[in-house]
């Protein structure tokens, strides 16, 4: 037990950067369905966590580093630039962000520059500037550098808004291994499936990986509105337009004079 | 209070939207127009994506409209003949209006093109109201009667060959130019979101001679025409009409027109038209300080295609 233990050691201290198995990532969210009713404002779920050490290590130290990074529904975007032409302002170019995350959050419990290498952040598509957002540039596909000015039109704008982010103090220890992070949803988030990868890092190298999910759906009148819109188009413009005559013919009826 | 739109996607203070509805109703009421061309702006200025707010004011309008037309039909100011033949036109209006719209779109200028448009037309279209408005009263000033109609200098566009008798409106006019104008009517309303009331009504006192007696009532017939089929066809075609949005618009619309008619009736004709020419242009010249001044973000970001 005693020479396996070692050998286990020796090899992780050779491998270097080869993820060790031997540590967990227990996580647990507070909410995996989000559902949009008529006072839906936006929501705040809150991500917890527990490492569970390798029963077999006490060598580790307790210096973990977490980062939680969720990922929404994709969507296709078209960024455009406007320019002056004849002193009037026209959007002369655009580049379309093909299936890229409507929402995008990288939080962590310092910040990710600090946590591991920009080679290995970069690998991992950790933090805003080293997702992989495909552009289509006539017709080629690429991610350009993080500081075309397209992209960086593209996430400032977003984070303007709220679907990116990335924050250095979202997951805050409660304990050396109980920790904790909050993923704020605005209000306007899109519906569908929303992808959360939990990474455990130390001295830069990842520990262990796990993932877990919510989704976000609309519930009850907002649902029925919605469905109604799309399935019975026809039937749903006929009911809106009786609804408009209906209120136009009440308030004559009611304001009448004579 | 908050509450959530189904397909605009995002929520907004009922009370806002109750109190937009008001304000416009009590315009649209004192001056007989739909009030689009304030209400689409003003739903696209709060964070509503264009197309929802385009189709969701079309049944604002039309529910504003319907309330305003049910009160004109009682009072016998209603030309259906003249109607009629308008939409006649407007439908053909609309359908190249869309067409275009939809090239335009592909071609990334859309916002370009409404904003020109927007521009030119209620700049003209103010610009003209607020001369005539002020030459009407400074004639009252001077102690002269201000001038109904306009001395004819529109005759040739009257005797027009295929002639037809409007007995309503005690006009007989050639039929050519009532389709243009429901041509026109439908094409800019098609491409900028609007029932075109404001543009109609001055159409039909200058060029076809229309009494004041039937023009606000057959306009408003043709708004609620227009408005309630674009309704149903953004509904069919697009899914882009929020009923709720709807809803809570229409409300505050159909009571701000009651108390904006019973404003505009206690008013002076000619100070509510330059009342009204004010608007639009300060309107127009709003969409020309946005195409002109430096916009504080070069960049925007629209949803192409959202993944299934």
């Amino acid at each position: 037990m005693k020479r396996l233990r070692l050998l286990t050691f020796a090899l992780v201290s050779l491998a270097g950067t080869m993820p060790a198995a031997a540590e967990h990532l227990v996580v647990s969210l507070s909410n995996h369905r989000v559902a949009i009713n008529s006072n839906f404002i936006g929501e705040e779920l809150v991500l917890f966590g527990t490492i569970e050490p390798d029963p077999n290590s006490s060598l580790r130290s307790a210096n973990y580093d977490v980062v939680v990074t969720v990922i929404g529904p994709v969507k296709t975007f078209r960024t455009r630039r406007k320019a002056q032409v004849a002193g009037i302002w026209v959007n002369v170019d655009s580049r379309e962000f093909l299936k890229v995350p409507s929402y995008l959050a990288t939080l962590s419990n310092r910040p990710v520059s600090d946590i591991a290498k920009p080679e290995a952040l970069r690998r991992l598509q950790i933090g805003l500037d080293n997702m992989i957002l495909t552009q289509r540039v006539g017709g080629d596909f690429a991610d350009t550098v993080h500081d075309d000015p397209f992209r960086a039109a593209f996430v400032n704008l977003e984070q303007q808004s709220g679907f990116y982010s990335e924050r250095s103090t979202g997951v805050t220890f409660l304990t050396s291994s109980v920790f904790r992070a909050n993923i704020s949803v605005p209000a306007n988030a899109s519906i569908g499936n929303y992808a959360v990868e939990v990474k455990l890092f130390t001295n830069g190298t990842v520990l262990a990986a796990t993932t877990s999910a919510f989704e976000i759906i609309k519930a009850g009148f907002e649902q029925y509105v919605a469905n109604a819109a799309l399935n019975q188009s026809l039937l749903y413009g006929l009911a809106t337009t009786m609804l408009a005559l209906l209120t136009g013919w009440f308030a004559s009826v009611v304001f009448r004079r004579d | 209070m908050q509450v959530y739109l189904p397909i605009a996607d995002l929520p907004v203070n009922i009370f806002l939207i109750l109190g937009m509805g008001l304000a416009v109703g009590f315009i649209s009421g004192m001056f007989g127009i739909g009030g689009g061309f304030l209400m689409t702006p003003l739903l696209i200025f709060i964070g509503i994506s264009p197309a929802v707010a385009v189709a969701s004011v079309a049944s604002h309008i039309a529910a504003s409209s319907f309330s305003g037309a049910i009160s004109y039909w009682r009072n016998r100011a209603v030309d259906i003949a003249l109607g009629l033949m308008l939409l006649g036109g407007g439908i053909v209006g609309t359908a190249t209006g869309v067409w275009l719209f939809t090239t335009l779109r592909s071609l990334d200028q859309l916002d370009l093109t409404i904003g020109l448009s927007y521009v030119t037309l209620l700049s003209i279209v103010g610009g003209l109201m607020v001369y005539e408005g002020v030459r009407g009263i400074l004639r009252a000033r001077k102690g002269m009667s201000p001038i109904v109609r306009r001395p004819g200098s529109h005759n040739w566009i009257l005797g027009l060959p295929l002639k037809m008798r409007f007995r309503r409106s005690k006009i007989y006019v050639s039929t050519i130019p009532v389709w243009a104008i429901g041509f026109i009517i439908g094409f800019v309303g098609a491409i900028m979101g609007i029932g075109g009331g404001f543009l109609l009504v001055p159409m039909l006192i200058y060029f076809l001679r229309v009494p004041t007696s039937t023009v606000i009532g057959t306009s408003m017939v043709l708004t609620l025409v227009t408005m309630a089929s674009a309704t149903l066809m953004h509904a069919a075609t697009n899914h882009l009409v929020d009923a709720v949005l709807a809803f809570i618009l229409m409300v505050g619309g159909v009571i701000g027109a009651q108390f904006g008619a019973r404003t505009g009736q206690r008013m002076r004709s000619e100070r509510l038209r330059l009342l009204l020419g004010v608007l639009v242009l300060a309107v127009g010249l709003r969409f020309a300080y946005e195409l002109v001044v430096t916009p504080d973000q070069l960049f925007s970001i629209r949803v192409v295609e959202s993944a299934p």
